[in-house]
């Protein structure tokens, strides 16, 4: 019986789902297609008229002069763009809402799957009515998908084990790259030999030219994919950190390839010049990135009286920079990544709590539907883009990408474990091999392609595309259950202990002073450095006020004490239902208690002179809201007064029964959190609610 | 007495001949008495263990109970404790006990650091200490207290209000101690 309901559950689930699904791909299709047509409408109009002023005019010549005023007049010619950029933005969201709705689907096959198989469907729908098919622009990918991803990476990039691992990284992406290319582009060469026939056309620079841009390990694939596989914190950073930084060398390997193709012959001379532009692009980017990250660190000291715009300063400098470093044909990402990671630990202290909450939040936003919306064209293109299938060289792509990138692996993690503490196993090898997925960074670059100077455009294109497809659906979906069969360790739930912060900092000093002692210059003999210069010359000038001279440690225990207090605010009203003290205090949770029990009331003084100090500096800042908060200011006063009365009322009846001090310390946390922002029924509610059951 | 010195040639012999090579040319540069041991002022003659806030308490574990010099096999043993954890050591000589660089003995010596009374457990006062050396001056003693208290609230398990080795080693068990108190030169 149960079972039929829930199977009848299921299905009806299933299947509104999928008319969600199947009513925002007609709705999308529809609009689409009616703006092509539209845009045919359009194109005629537009050769009688060009905008209002002449629009009208020819309605006077051509209408007679009795006709009837227009009540409604469609004009859809001059939102075109915009309404269809919006549509495909929109679709993309509804595909990741979809997404959820299928849950067997969801946890068998990773997203970018599916979202690629949507836009399969999309463009198929689009080329049966008989459309023409938006392509995967590379100018869009490259200036607007593709940005907003990197900086959501970079910005968030765990930067401790990125620097611990950096040169494991640097060897995989630089040696693993190069290696990549050559051997893919060689034997595949020699095998386009071999064959013979359409294939003997292909000469050997073209052939590296497909190898360079084959072997690139795509960010945005691996955070795909890797994402919802939670793995291990080192292979996750070796396998993302590679895609990141191999960015450079890809850069400098296609431009180089591209060159010496249309030359038609390298001297020693190149391949040296090329060499040195390899360090010229990525210093490069990294020295561009590094500028504008540390500008905006300068400029986020005086916005203390514009709050509001501070997101806006993290997002136009990071993008700044990245065009900037696009201008000089400096590698971009490896800017962006820099600008990020420069930026952050300066902006993060002088921006407020809100600006923070912001700028993460809009860049996980953004990211999110960049990379949908990628992945979706990717599809749309796989249907547009002209084939030439050729068996051979696809099947040999496939082939050699997998060899290469298996070898690769293995004899430089043989050179690395020499000189690394912890040594790379056996299953990480495999996970790092395994996890080179290509993705749409490979395919814009193929697109890319001139077609005068490679005839065979069409061919890399589908191999290409090939080589993802394979990548993305085969790769990315095996590597979840393959990882739980070979039992590699995942990503271990971090709890923020001050423990842990203040004996990592204790070893980290001890480390030091060993090493100082042997002699030895090594990690942390650096990072002490670093770290010392941070403070003492760079945080006087990059962070406002008297947050410069905060040591790590205390900030540090200042954000811990505020998530606990609004963790304690937070159930402490969900808590606050229900008669009598003591039959709260049993509903509260274990954890809970044993926090609060421990509080002696110098301690709760403590408690609030810290939470006082710092949430009464976001209050302040919010005075300074005037331009969007309406009735905010006497609201605030309300409630204050209401508060404190209510405050004063139950300290009363709290001290005459001689209870503990929690509900005060909880009322008082309750206030301080909720009256900014969630102010009039949530703060109405835990009032009442805690004046009801004191008594 | 020989137990000793058997026991810290098994410890030394897994290092190398290089390694021990360059220790002693390092503790040889150290030396300026020449007298074969190292005092107190050899090493606070280092210029950044000067800037060090843990410089005395570090300088002090090189020297054993009550003494005022270090040989070269003491200066050894300490420093061997930082030596990188190989998985095939593990499996090397069940009868010699944990050597010295195992994660327990790492987390050891750090304790050792912080429980200058050598009473076994870290007080408050202890922690204190410590975290005024880390932070500096500028804070006040209750902020400092106050962060005191709450370290020994998260970590004490039996109620003693103060951090026992287990329990220490108990808050650091998602720390990667192996690669963190680790220095590639002795390996």
């Amino acid at each position: 019986m149960t079972a039929r309901t829930r199977f009848c559950g299921g299905l009806l689930r299933i299947s509104r789902a999928l008319r969600t699904v199947a009513l925002s791909l007609v709705t999308g299709c529809v609009f689409s297609v009616h703006a092509s047509f539209g845009a045919v409408h359009g194109d005629n109009d537009t050769s009688h008229s060009s905008g209002h002023g002449t629009h009208t005019k020819t309605h006077n010549t051509t209408y007679p002069a009795t006709r009837a005023f227009p009540v409604l007049t469609v004009n859809y010619d001059h939102v075109r763009k915009p309404f269809e950029i919006s549509l495909w933005i929109l679709l993309a969201s509804l595909m990741k809402l979809g997404f959820h709705y299928i849950p067997r689907v969801s946890s068998v096959v990773p997203e970018s799957c599916v979202l690629i198989v949507v836009g399969l469907l999309v463009g198929g729908l689009i080329r049966l009515l008989g459309e023409t098919l938006p392509v995967l622009d590379t100018q869009l990918f490259f200036l607007c998908l593709l940005p907003p991803i990197i900086l959501d990476a970079g910005y968030f990039l765990p930067t401790r084990p990125f620097t611990e691992n950096l040169g494991t990284i640097l060897v995989f992406a630089v040696v693993g790259t190069v290696w990549n290319s050559f051997f893919i582009g060689v034997v595949l060469y020699g095998v386009c030999q071999i064959e013979g026939e359409q294939l003997a056309a292909v000469d050997l620079l073209a052939c590296l030219l497909f190898g360079s841009i084959a072997s690139a390990v795509d960010p945005v694939a691996v955070l795909a994919v890797f994402e919802e596989i939670h793995i291990n914190e080192l292979l996750h950073i070796l396998v993302f950190g590679e895609s990141l930084l191999n960015d450079a060398v890809t850069v400098v390997l296609y431009h180089l390839f591209e060159e010496f193709a249309s030359e038609g012959q390298v001297t020693v001379v190149d391949a040296c010049l090329g060499m040195v532009c390899f360090f010229v692009v990525a210093f490069g980017g990294i020295l561009v990135g590094t500028v504008f990250g540390l500008v905006a660190a300068v400029t986020s000291r005086f916005t203390a009286h514009s709050r509001v715009i501070e997101p806006l300063f993290v997002f136009l400098y990071s993008y700044m920079a990245y065009l900037s470093a696009e201008v000089f044909h400096l590698s971009g990402i490896m800017a962006l990544i820099a600008c990020g990671v420069v930026m952050r630990p300066y902006v993060e202290a002088n921006i407020s709590h809100k600006s923070y909450t912001t700028v993460k939040n809009v860049l996980k936003m953004w990211s999110s539907v960049s990379e949908t919306l990628i992945f979706i064209f990717l599809g749309v293109s796989t249907v547009a883009g002209p084939h030439s299938w050729n068996w051979a060289f696809v099947i040999i792509t496939i082939f050699l990408c997998l060899i290469s990138r298996v070898m690769g692996v293995v004899g430089l993690t043989f050179i690395i474990n020499k000189f690394r503490m912890v040594k790379l196993t056996g299953k990480d090898q495999f996970i790092v091999a395994y996890g080179g997925l290509r993705g749409a960074i490979a395919f814009s670059l193929a697109f890319l392609l001139p077609s005068d100077h490679f005839p065979m455009k069409n061919m890399f294109l589908t191999a290409i595309i090939t080589l993802i497809f394979f990548t993305v659906f085969v790769q990315g979906m095996t590597i979840r259950p393959l990882v739980d069969l070979l039992a590699v360790k995942k990503k271990k739930q971090t709890k923020f202990t001050i423990n842990e912060e203040i004996h990592s900092q204790f070893i980290n000093h001890m480390l030091s002073g060993i090493e100082n002692v042997c002699g030895h210059y090594g990690h942390h003999h650096w990072r002490d450095k670093l770290s010392r210069f941070n403070k003492y010359y760079v945080k006087k000038w990059l962070i406002a006020g008297e947050r410069s001279q905060e040591p790590q440690l205390i900030s540090f225990y200042n954000k811990l004490e505020l998530k606990q207090a609004l963790l304690v605010a937070e159930s402490g009203s969900a808590a606050n239902i229900g008669p009598g003290l003591s039959s709260a205090s049993q509903r509260l949770s274990q954890k809970q208690r044993t926090v609060m029990k421990n509080i002696s009331k110098e301690r709760e003084e403590e408690i609030r002179k810290i939470l006082r100090a710092n949430l009464q500096k976001t209050r302040q800042r919010l005075h300074s809201y005037n331009r969007h908060t309406l009735v905010l200011e006497e609201e605030d006063e309300w409630s204050t007064v209401q508060l404190r009365r209510q405050r004063v009322e139950l300290e009363k009846r709290v001290r005459l029964k001689n209870k503990t001090h929690y509900t005060t310390l909880t009322l008082y946390y309750t206030h301080l959190y909720h009256t900014p922002t969630h102010y009039t029924s949530r703060t109405h509610y835990t009032t009442h609610t805690i004046i009801l059951h004191t008594l | 007495g020989t137990y000793g010195i058997a026991q810290t040639v098994r410890e030394l012999s897994v290092i190398s001949h290089s390694q021990i090579t360059r220790l002693y040319s390092r503790f040889h540069s150290l030396d300026k008495g020449e007298n074969g041991a190292l005092s107190r002022e050899d090493f606070q003659r280092i210029p950044e263990l000067a800037i060090n806030p843990l410089g005395d308490r570090i300088i002090n574990a090189f020297f054993p109970e009550g003494e005022d010099q270090v040989n070269f096999r003491g200066f050894m043993r300490t420093l061997a404790h930082f030596r990188p954890v190989e998985d095939n050591e593990k499996n090397k000589d069940p009868n010699s006990g944990e050597p010295l660089n195992s994660r327990n003995n790492k987390l050891l010596f750090a304790f050792r650091l912080y429980d200058l009374d050598r009473d076994d457990k870290i007080s408050r006062d202890e922690l204190l200490q410590v975290l005024r050396m880390m932070v500096g001056v500028n804070i006040s003693d209750e902020q400092l207290g106050s962060i005191a208290d709450r370290t020994i609230q998260e970590a004490d398990t039996n109620g003693d209000m103060s951090i026992s080795f287990s329990e220490f080693i108990k808050v650091l068990e998602k720390v990667d101690v192996e690669q963190k108190m680790s220095i590639r030169f002795l390996h």
